[in-house]
């Protein structure tokens, strides 16, 4: 690991003027990916900006009718949450399947989202609940933050305060794991919400997170797994690596959707 | 070089360090407690799990200022020196839980934040789910199954947490 200078800002405001003052200052919470990065030479970001010990920041409520997650909320903490097994099952359900028990009292809901990795598991969730990212400066809707491979809508010096979760009528995840890291090669979240139906897929698309808008307009026709019969996504534009090729993680993607449908409805 | 103070197995602990020491660096090299072991050190096999605030982290991917103002417990903190072992090490010996021992502690470190979670009634398929984030290239986990199941239930009757 190269050589920085540690920060721990009390507010938002001094960690964004902290981002602001020093170039290439990189945030950290739960340093699950990014120490990792920094071990290995891959990053060496000058200063590191501790996000973890601003009070506030990881909070978990209901608002209106939205499920609100604060940034540094660990993912131990939405998984044996309560307040989100009641609201969003599959999405303390989720939580609970990223990395390991240790991994998990560590890791963050806005380190992952502004990581933005292709495995990861939150970036379905945001963008089949049509979830808004909400920084230090704007809201971000879901549908524009994500944008492609370990890339956000993110500025330099914008930090990601909470999550807004609108609650859907029934949601459902499926994971299929990549037997050796436990990240997702194919994961499929989706959300039935009062006016449509959203898929979203991470592990598969050469651009990260992507939503596959015929198996939603199935699905809002009628919310059952049959309905997704016959139906296939071409492996153009998938990844195909040494874990899989784009045409297994192709066929994958209907039987995962299927899965997630029974999920969502209480049958698996 | 950064200024930290945190409480380590009980005892109070400050020291200047660089920013860039790992937890476990800390632990085993300034403070020489050398029963946390560096596996993988890629967060990955779990031989450096210790706690921080009473939850098992993995200290290889964690920073040591991270945990300035913090509390942290490691193998060594489970059982004062002289007196008896901690149930769950007590239950890794009766069972035969360790060949080479390498994984041990954060083996026990990852059993005892387990009970701290979900109680003293562990079934197979729970703790197998558990050690996911720990590896063991001896045992074929078979034991150490079985040794978590039985510290878990013992303890219920101890005094140490």
């Amino acid at each position: 690991m190269y050589e920085f200078k540690y920060h721990r800002p009390a507010t938002v405001r001094q960690a964004a003027n902290l981002l602001a003052k020093n170039e290439d200052a990189k945030l950290v919470a739960g340093g699950h990916t990014l120490i990792p990065v920094m071990k290995q030479r891959l990053a060496s970001p000058p200063h590191l900006v501790d996000l973890s010990h601003i009070e506030g920041l990881d909070g978990i409520e209901i608002k209106g009718r939205s499920l609100v997650i604060g940034a540094t909320a660990k993912h131990a903490d939405v998984a044996n949450s309560a307040t989100v097994q009641e609201a969003i099952p599959a999405l303390a359900y989720l939580a609970g399947l990223i990395g390991d028990p240790a991994v998990r009292h560590k890791g963050t809901i806005g380190g992952s989202l502004a990581n933005n990795d292709p495995t990861a598991d939150y970036p379905a969730a945001c963008l089949a609940l049509g979830a808004t990212v909400v920084t230090n400066k704007r809201k971000l809707k879901a549908d524009e933050f994500f944008q492609g491979l370990f890339t956000t809508a993110l500025e330099s010096d914008e930090i990601i305060t909470k999550v807004m979760f609108p609650i859907p009528k029934k949601a459902g995840y499926v994971k299929f794991r990549n037997q050796a890291s436990r990240y997702a090669l194919v994961g499929v979240f989706v959300a039935k919400r009062p006016s449509d139906v959203r898929v979203a897929v991470t592990g598969a698309g050469a651009d990260g997170v992507y939503r596959v808008t015929a198996f939603e307009e199935a699905l809002k026709k009628r919310f059952s797994p049959k309905v997704l019969d016959g139906l296939s996504v071409p492996p153009e534009g998938l990844n195909s690596d040494l874990h899989g090729s784009a045409e297994y993680r192709a066929h994958l993607i209907p039987v995962l959707a299927r899965r997630a449908v029974e999920a969502a409805l209480g049958k698996s | 070089m950064a200024k930290i103070s945190l409480i380590v197995n009980g005892n109070p602990v400050n020291a200047n360090i660089d920013p860039r020491t790992l937890l476990v660096q800390f632990l085993r090299e300034n403070l020489r407690l050398t029963g946390t072991h560096v596996g993988c050190d890629t967060s990955q096999c779990g031989a450096c799990v210790v706690h921080l605030d009473g939850k098992a982290v993995k200290s290889c991917t964690t920073l040591a200022v991270m945990a300035d103002g913090h509390e942290v417990k490691t193998i060594e903190g489970l059982a004062p020196d002289g007196a008896p072992l901690h149930p769950m090490q007590e239950a890794f010996r009766e069972h035969h839980g360790l060949q080479c021992g390498f994984c041990t502690p954060g083996m026990i470190m990852t059993a005892v934040d387990l009970v701290h979670r979900k109680g003293h009634e562990l079934s197979e398929h729970t703790i197998r789910e558990e050690l996911e984030g720990n590896l063991c290239r001896c045992t074929g986990y078979q034991n150490i199954v079985q040794s978590i199941a039985a510290g878990a239930k013992a303890m219920a009757n101890s005094d140490l947490a």
